[in-house]
Order: structure tokens, then sequence, then C-alpha cells
């Protein structure tokens, strides 16, 4: 029995005594968590994706605490009128996913760590669909002259064949066009397991 | 609670007894020999519980307060005959699972695998499981979630190999963003309702403005349907299952996606009664057969194939429930119960194929036919189930499925009838390409005919899929426990009365120990 009491709080809906305007400033810090914590999950390093799960696990908690209506005074029967107690089923609530989030943050840590000792970067790799399907790019390149080639010489094709397969060993392109390494983040790459 | 020897004695069992034995399995993780025995003994126990409860729930719903608070206030673990069916079947696989992983030696570190920690993590997905199955709170749901995904996470990295690493970070990844997803829909539901108990959720949630209620059940199946691997969200799956240990592959295939869909099921019928987003989920359930069938067909690997057909076969599951009556849902109930035991089925054997021919590639395996007939046939029956070749159970859910749909006649069950039964036929094909190439090519690399399977790895397997094909001989008493299953489901009216008995508010004017009122 984790403490799920709704003893204190009678809930809205039955006679709407709680009042459920929400305070701005809670609002504004859950949309500011929100906003950089998804654009950290999309992020490839696994650090970077971890520190935006914290930050949207964050705001879901402050988002439990909105849910639980205007804060009041402690929930004990006999310190507090009934109608001026906080709800403290939220507060239940977000301290089991905090708890929760305590235990995957290290999890994710751990596989982060695991990462960088076999790769020598925590990059979330690309999967085994998308190496193949960058392998047959990079074989298909010379057949082909690929138009839209960005800033500096590097074609679409250039950036396929380097896309990340080391766990492929061996069996990539042999030759891959332009393989020069200028891609983003390969740099990491040789910094090896030197332990 | 009065009642010792009551049905409802069983309900926690499911939960309780693999939690304390994975940690009694910690603490002995010194004795390989003692963790086996506890994982064999709590498994056995738990089916044994799942079995009476199959009994128990079939006169009615069993309810236990936990903690002896009344629901609302406290958290209840219901039993009904939906959550008691999927209790019982997910044990027997977990527990035929669990003897085949013992032979082949997960367990002992053969495959880089840490010798103490499979046990305890694999009871603990266990609690998981049936916390998810049982729970009547929608935040207790969440946490059922979390563990079963918390054990998850450890089973699927087991050994921490690079391959299965980089298969670790897409999973982990992409089950944190649905836990969070849960989260977040949780607390609105509370801040709409003023309560997460389901069945309390019932009653109050038609008060709520229709759009809001539209918003929160979208939430909660964008949740659902990640772990599920609904069409969109399942391009996590095919990359992240097949890197682990064959039997945590099997596991993982037959029960978590069955967790989410059991999850569909429950909010679906019990929440959002009114079939708002039906036509929705008829749209991802065509989509989720057809698009992932087409990704099996293009597969030559009999992993990354079977978990196309997974993701393909939940279609199957979701037309069920999209369709919104009583007999779509027993057909979607009874295929949850047959491809739970499929799935498992085909990935055991599969782990068989690769210890006796080496690969799970279909260009280096060939010619098992000849040298391995056995084999042969254990892969071939689940295939054909899974194909839906009569009179497999695997036919018979389908025809329930097609039966709804005809039924309804509109022109979108109508696609959905089509669409199923090119699925069947696109799984057909894709199986027997495997079949062809696994079994009958000329091998292309010379086999070591030296291995020899373990006995202990094949039992549990043919055990499965006798199961399996037990399924088609009790497929009448199956099949009217999903329709009385179904019933309950769709009318609505039992879990409520059977969790609040007193009425759903009558709590609030009761007097609460030691308040004024």
């Amino acid at each position: 029995m984790i403490g799920y009491l709704t003893a204190a709080a009678p809930s809205p809906a039955v006679d709407g005594v709680v009042d459920m305007t929400p305070s701005l400033t809670l609002v504004l810090a859950i949309g500011v968590l929100f906003a950089a914590g998804v654009y950290l999950l999309l992020e490839r390093s696994l650090t970077r994706v971890l520190l935006g799960f914290i930050l949207i696990s964050n705001g879901a908690n402050l988002l439990f605490l909105v849910a639980g209506g205007r804060a009041g005074g402690a929930p004990v029967v006999g310190t507090t009128p009934d109608d001026q107690m906080s709800d403290p089923l939220v507060q239940a609530m977000a301290l089991t996913a905090i708890v929760i989030t305590l235990g995957l943050t290290a999890f994710v840590l751990a596989m982060a760590y695991r990462s960088w000792q076999l790769h020598g970067h925590d990059e979330v790799q690309d999967d085994v669909e998308d190496r193949r399907v960058a392998r047959h790019a990079a074989r298909n390149a010379p057949a082909f002259e690929d138009l839209d080639t960005q800033d500096g010489d590097e074609t679409l094709d250039d950036e396929a064949a380097q896309v990340r397969d080391e766990t492929d060993g061996n069996d990539g392109p042999d030759e891959p066009p332009g393989s020069g390494g200028t891609g983003r983040g390969h740099g990491t790459r040789d910094r090896g397991v030197e332990r | 609670m009065s009642d010792l020897y009551g049905y409802a004695t069983l309900v926690p069992l499911p939960v309780v007894l693999p939690l304390f034995a994975a940690g009694l399995a910690l603490a002995l993780w010194r004795h390989s020999r003692a963790q086996r025995t506890i994982s064999v003994v709590t498994l056995t126990l738990m089916l044994a519980a799942g079995v009476g409860l199959l009994v128990g729930a079939d006169a009615g719903p069993v309810v236990v307060h936990i903690g002896g608070w009344d629901a609302p206030i406290g958290i209840d673990l219901v039993a009904d005959r939906l959550s008691a069916l999927m209790i019982t079947v997910s044990s027997f696989v977990m527990l035929c699972v669990l003897l085949y992983s013992l032979a082949q030696g997960v367990a002992d570190g053969d495959e880089q695998a840490p010798v103490a920690i499979y046990h305890p993590t694999y009871l603990v997905l266990a609690a998981g499981v049936s916390n998810a199955f049982l729970s009547g709170d929608l935040f207790n749901l969440y946490v059922g979630f979390e563990i079963l995904l918390a054990a998850s996470y450890v089973l699927l990295t087991l050994g921490g190999t690079g391959e299965r690493i980089r298969a670790g970070s897409i999973y982990v990844v992409v089950a944190l963003l649905s836990s969070v997803i849960f989260l977040v829909a949780i607390a609105l539901v509370y801040a709409a309702t003023g309560t997460v108990n389901l069945a309390q959720l019932a009653t109050r949630l038609p008060e709520v403005d229709p759009t809001v209620q539209t918003v929160l059940q979208l939430l909660l199946l964008v949740a659902f349907g990640i772990k599920a691997a609904i069409f969109p969200l399942s391009a996590w799956l095919p990359d992240s299952y097949p890197t682990a240990p064959a039997p945590v592959t099997a596991v993982f295939a037959g029960l978590l996606t069955k967790v989410g869909v059991y999850a569909i099921i429950r909010t679906q019928t019990l929440l959002f009664p009114d079939g708002r987003l039906d036509d929705v989920l008829m749209w991802l359930a065509l989509l989720t057969m057809v698009v992932g069938i087409l990704g099996a067909v293009a597969q030559n690997d009999i992993k990354r194939l079977l978990s196309f057909t997974l993701i393909s076969h939940i279609g199957y599951m979701i037309f069920g429930i999209s369709l919104a009556s009583e007999p779509g849902m027993s057909a979607a109930i009874f295929y949850v119960v047959h491809h739970i035991t499929v799935q498992t089925t085909l990935f055991l054997v599969v782990g068989l194929i690769e210890r006796r021919g080496g690969s799970t590639s279909l260009d280096l395996l060939g010619g098992l036919a000849k040298v391995a007939p056995g084999l042969a046939i254990l892969f071939f029956i689940p295939a054909m189930n899974l194909a839906g070749i009569p009179p497999l159970s695997g036919f018979l859910g389908k025809v329930g499925l097609l039966e709804e749909g005809v039924a309804q006649g509109t022109p979108l069950t109508w696609a959905l009838v089509v669409g199923s039964v090119l699925t069947s036929l696109l799984t057909l094909y894709a199986i027997v390409k495997a079949w062809n190439k696994a079994f009958w090519q000329t091998p292309p690399v010379e086999l070591d005919t030296s291995v020899r399977l373990p006995r202990g790895m094949v039992g549990p397997a043919s055990a499965l899929v006798a199961f399996g094909l037990g399924l088609t001989l009790v497929a009448g008493p199956l099949y009217s426990y999903s329709e009385r299953a179904a019933a309950t489901l769709m009318d609505g009216v039992t879990y409520v009365d059977a969790v609040l008995p007193d009425g759903p508010e009558a709590w609030v004017d009761a007097p609460i120990a030691g308040g004024d009122g």
C-alpha cells in the first residue's frame, strides 16, 4: 500500500470544491521542461537523450502537482480543515514516478557507459535496416549523379556511406566513395577503448 | 479479505509470489541450483493461482482491496475473466520458456550472461506482467508497466555485448518515451476527473467534456500503442527483439506486446466505451497488418521475419477491439491467447534451429528437414497455426474476426476483412519461404551434424507446440470463455459494480476514519 489516500480532497468532479486554476509559473515551467526535453530526446548521444528524459519526467511531475489543484495546507487530518488541504494523492504519485525515474536513469547511465566502453561513444546507432539501405546506396553511388549536393563536395551518397556501422565489422562497403571521414561525430570513434 | 479460503486470496499471488521469489533468488545469487528451483516453483505456483482465478472469475470479477482500504481510496487488484485468462496463459508460457532457458544454459553463463541476475529479473518480469493484468487502478497499471519494462531492459541487454547494447539503446529510449506519455496521460486524467481508479473513472469520464475525453483517449492509445507495437509506432520492435537470447525474445514477443493490447482492451471497453476513435483504430489495424507483413516478406533472417509477423498480427487484435462489439472482442481475446502461444513457440523453435543449423539467416540454413525431421515438425505446426490454416487455432480466431467484420458490413470493416485475408496469405507466403529455405534447400554450407539438441530445450518447445494444438481441441470451451469475458467487458457495469459495490460515489458521504466528513 503505497498510500494513494484520497481521504483529504474531495474530488473536483464531485462537488467542484477544489480550485483547479493552475499557476501560470508551473504551466510555463512544464512547457519549457517539455520543450527542452523533447529537443534533447531527439539527439543521438545517449547521455543527452537521458537528460531529455529527466527533463520531461520532471515536467510530468510538475504536471501532477498542477493536476492536484491549488496548494493548500498539510493534508493531515486534525491540523488543516478538510477544504483547505492539498491533495496528497498527486504527491504520492509524483514521488513514485520520481523513484522510477531514478532507477531508470541509473540503468541508462550504465548502458551509455557500456556503449562508450565498446565503441568509444555513446551514440544510438543506426538499425540493421538503415545500414543495409546505406550500403545499397553506397554500392549504387556510381550509377547516378547526386545533384542535390550540399555545402562542400559531400553528396547524400557519401553521407549514406559514412553511416556508422561499427557492428558490421568488415562486411561494409568495400570502398565507399569519399570515405574521408568528414561526417559528424566521427572524431569520437577513434578515441576507442585504450584502457 | 475475511474469507481466507476464497478466490480473493489467489488474486495478489501472481504479483507477490514472483516479487518475493526474485528477492530470494537475488539473495541466493551464488547458488544457481537454488535459484533455478525457486524460479520453477514460483512460476508453477503462479500458474496454479492463474487456473484458480480462471475458475473463480467465471462467477464474477474477484476484487481485492489492498490493505483493507475499500475502493476508490485504496488500490484494488481485479481479476475478471480477461485478466484471469491472461494470467494463466502468460504464467504457462513463462514457465515453458524458463525450462527451455534452463536447458539452454542462458542462466549458466554460456552466452556471456551474468549468472546471478537472470532469474531475479525474469521473476520481476513475471510480477510486472501480472500486476499489469490485475491492476484496477491506472497508476498501478503504470507501475506494473514500469516493473516489466525495467526487467525487460536488463534481459534485453544481458551480457552487454555490442549488438545487444545497440538494440537495447533503441528499445530503452522508445520505452522511456512511451512511459512518459503514459505518465502525462495519467496526470491529465487525474486533473480531469480527480481519480485514477478504473471503476470510478468509468463512471466519471462520461461527465467530462468530449474533447478532453478524446485527448485523454488519444494519449493513452499512443502510450499503449508504442508498447503493443501498432503500426506507426512499431519500428522499434524488429530492431530490438532479435538480438536478445532466444528465450528472452520468445517471452518478449509472446507477452510484452500483449500487455499493451490488454491495456488497450481495458481502457477502450471500460473508460471510453462510446467508440469515438473506433474508425481510427480500424485504420491502424489495417495498416499494422499490411505494413507489418510486407516487412516480414522482405526479410531473410527468421528472427526478424518473425518480429515483423508479430507486428502484423497485433493488427488482428486491434481489428477485433475496433469492432467494439461482443463477437469482435471475444475473437480478439481468443486471438490474443492463440498468438501468445504461437509466437512464443516459434521463437523458441527458431532458437533450436539456430542451435542446430548455426544461424538464423535463411541464406545460410538449409536441408534441416533431412537432418532434423523432429525440428521440422516443431517448426511446421506453429508456423501453419500462425498463418491460420484450418483447423488450427489461428484459423478459428481469424474466422471469428472475419465473421464480425462482415456482419458489421461498413466499407471500412470490409476493407479490414480483405486486409486480414491478404495478411493471412502473405503470412503463409513468408513462412513457407522460410520453411523452404531453412528446411528444404540444399545447404549452402555444410551443416555440422554432430550437434545434438538438448532434450531439455526440445521438451518445453514441444510442450508449447502441443499446447498450441490443444487450443484447437479446447477451442469450444475457450471460445465460449472468451465470449463471456467479452460480455463482461462490454456491458461496463459488472466491473464497476464488483469494485464499488455501494455505488460509484457512495464513499464520498461515508465518514472517513478520523475525519469530520
